[in-house]
């Protein structure tokens, strides 16, 4: 091959990958320039000047607050419909109240399945000086310990866990799915008519074995005699096997299926597919996605965390503490789809296992 | 174990696995083209990651499922001539090439999505179609013959590209540009044309491959939609020897141990879910240790052409 060949390969190569940057593992810089348009529930760019945001800060007189730069990662997509998509939300929504960009700059970096690369982006946005860097996703855990004694002025929020690795600058969060799960599991046993419940989801661990651990609870306290099968993909990514483990569960017999992970649209489709087939949502509300047949979904909220977060920093305390998400402090809420005509009674005995659960008088292990 | 089985549980693995195997089929036997002229191309992925998409986002706007299906296809010859283009034309490595249509592929789909849609969403896509007398056979018509049309596709596509590959001039011609371009090339066969012809019919499969997950399977676009299904296609050619029917038989050996697994795990049987997830992955790669021809590989398979050079 000859010299001039090689480059002008080299080149159409280079051309390719520089395309392709924002999927694997784009620099933390990088990933900003896209969320505007893929944003769709919220607008806050028309409102303000033409002016790029970057391009303000170094001029501006030091009148107004300060800015609040707060940076996250995450392992799937901030639209994912779940557990991504959770957090993203509330940060925005948080931003909005804040009064926008000035108030509060956001960064993100999405599609983190790999950790060492998530590591990465943890370490660049603590060394841009970012507030409060949230690593969300139960497996960068060790990354956090790790990085967040290098970054003492740092705050590092991560979850789901409650190990905050006795370091002052590390907040820890997680989510009681289980009482959510339990609420599901109530409604599904009162509404399934074969008596079979079918679980999906990618791995046996974290919020995902608690929410079917909860929901099973749930199940048993209605009619401990319904069967309960569960399938694990061993993937939080692979969509096709996710759709497939629903549709087997739906030729076993099964006629409410329920699942927590990131590809959980698959088994929405497949149930979507066969009709009459009823799915419970968790991490967001996933109604939007099948409403006819979305009955409630269990709604993580982070906004009260992380604005306790963000106070407690302002207030001087970095990190140290833990935090749950419960029905009973409102980071967890049932969100009944409006188009499903749920019946009053199974309604009344879900409000009444949420009251339950709050008071104390139910309790979910999980 | 005892409950695996019954005829409900065969009936149900085996009906997965016919449906599991169809964009394997599709990307399998549109590799066997590329490598049977010599081109390795590893971008398989990619491509059907970005004809996914463009199935999905035009079937989510216009609603019309052939012209979705259309739009892969055409999307996929695109990638199929970009990649000629680099490794025919350009005489790149063609591994390395294969990478890099694979990540321009998986990005660009992401992109693509992130702007123009933004969200999960969900279409309908290509109806199970009962076919009819055939379909009324008890156990066998449910597994074989309740399936979408593109599922029916994949299955017929398997004798007709044996019958291109083995018993027309055309694909002895392919073959020879794969096994010794020199000897084609003084025969007068032009080397390069059969290389983009067998690379771009490659690509275009490769593109129907991702829309039938997109808009047959499951119905929905999302990032990285694939998985490395494509790799796993890849492997597969290798797997089937360079023969339609042995791609079909890798391709359904890998499907029903998928739905095998998943079945057990639906019906309670007590081992541990990593190990069912494993599976496929150990009983293919055993298979691959097991059966590989190596004798049956082209054997210009990986090597650019220059006319007067080796």
């Amino acid at each position: 091959m000859s010299i001039k060949r090689m480059f002008f390969v080299g080149l159409l190569i280079c051309m390719l990958a520089a395309a392709c940057a924002p999927a694997p593992a784009p620099a933390p810089a990088a990933p900003a320039e896209k969320p505007a348009a893929a944003e769709p529930t919220k607008a806050p760019e028309p409102a303000k000047p033409t002016e790029p945001a970057a391009a303000a800060p170094a001029e501006k007189p030091a009148a107004e607050a300060k800015t609040i730069k707060i940076a996250v990662i995450m392992p799937s997509a901030t639209t994912d419909l779940a557990f991504s998509q959770s957090m993203y939300s509330a940060l925005k929504a948080i931003q909005t109240e804040m009064g926008g960009e000035k108030a509060m700059e956001l960064k993100y970096t999405e599609n983190m399945f790999n950790v060492p690369d998530a590591a990465a982006a943890i370490r660049d946005y603590a060394s841009q000086g970012f507030d409060i860097v949230i690593a969300h996703g139960s497996q960068y855990g060790a990354s956090v310990q790790e990085i967040a004694p290098d970054f003492p002025d740092t705050t590092f929020a991560w979850g789901t866990d409650v190990n905050t690795f006795g370091l002052k600058n590390v907040y820890a969060y997680t989510a009681a799915a289980e009482e959510g799960g339990y609420i599901n599991g109530v409604m599904a046993a009162m509404l399934t008519k074969s008596k079979k419940i079918g679980v999906t989801g990618p791995i046996e661990v974290g919020d995902a074995k608690t929410y079917i651990d909860g929901f099973s609870q749930g199940v048993a306290s209605v009619d401990p005699k319904i069967e309960i099968s569960k399938t694990w993909t061993g993937s939080f990514s692979d969509v096709a096997l996710m759709t497939e483990a629903a549709k087997t569960h739906i030729a076993a017999g099964a006629d409410a299926l329920t699942g927590s992970s990131q590809s959980v649209v698959g088994s929405i489709g497949a149930a979507k597919e066969k009709g009459g087939v009823l799915w419970f949502g968790t991490q967001a509300d996933q109604a939007s996605l099948a409403p006819e047949l979305v009955v409630a979904s269990q709604v993580y909220d982070w906004t009260g965390m992380l604005k306790e977060i963000i106070a407690k920093r302002a207030e001087g305390k970095l990190g140290g503490d833990k935090y749950v998400l419960q029905l009973k402090n409102d980071g967890l809420k049932i969100a009944f789809n409006p188009d499903y005509k749920l019946p009053d009674d199974v309604k009344a005995a879900a409000q009444k296992a949420i009251d339950g659960i709050k008071d104390g008088s139910i309790k979910v292990e999980p | 174990m005892n409950q695996v089985f019954t005829l409900g549980a065969i009936v149900g693995i085996l009906t997965s696995a016919i449906r599991l195997a169809t964009p394997y089929l599709y990307a399998g036997i549109g590799e066997a083209f590329a490598q049977s002229s010599g081109v390795v191309n590893l971008g398989v992925d990619g491509i059907m990651l970005i004809s996914a998409f463009s199935a999905f986002y035009v079937v989510l706007n216009t609603g019309n499922l052939w012209l979705g299906l259309l739009t892969a296809i055409l999307v996929g010859l695109v990638m199929g001539l970009l990649m000629s283009l680099i490794s025919v034309t350009l005489k790149a490595e063609q591994g390395i090439s294969g990478i890099g249509l694979h990540m321009f592929g998986l990005g660009l789909s992401s992109l693509l999505f992130n702007v123009l849609v933004g969200t999960v969403k969900t279409i309908t896509g290509f109806p199970s179609i009962k076919i009819p007398l055939l379909g009324d056979i008890p156990i066998v018509g449910e597994i074989f013959f309740n399936h979408s049309i593109l599922v029916y596709g994949a299955f017929l596509l398997v004798p007709v590209a044996w019958w291109i590959l083995d018993k027309t001039s055309w694909g002895l011609r392919i073959k020879s540009v794969g096994q010794n371009p020199a000897a084609a090339d003084s025969l007068g066969v032009s080397v390069d044309r059969t290389r983009y012809i067998s690379v771009c019919i490659g690509a275009m499969l490769a593109g129907v491959a991702g829309a039938s997950l997109s808009i047959s399977l499951l119905d929905l676009f999302q990032d990285n939609l694939t998985a490395g299904m494509g790799f796993i296609a890849v492997a597969l050619v290798y797997f089937g020897g360079w023969k339609p029917l042995g791609i079909m038989g890798g391709a359904l050996l890998f499907s029903t141990v998928n739905a095998f697994q998943l079945w057990m795990q639906v019906l309670g049987v007590n081992i541990p879910s990593d190990v069912a997830v494993m599976l496929p992955y150990l009983l293919t790669i055993a298979a691959l240790a097991v059966t590989v021809n190596r004798a049956r590989q082209p054997a210009a398979l990986n090597k650019p052409f220059e006319r007067g050079e080796s």
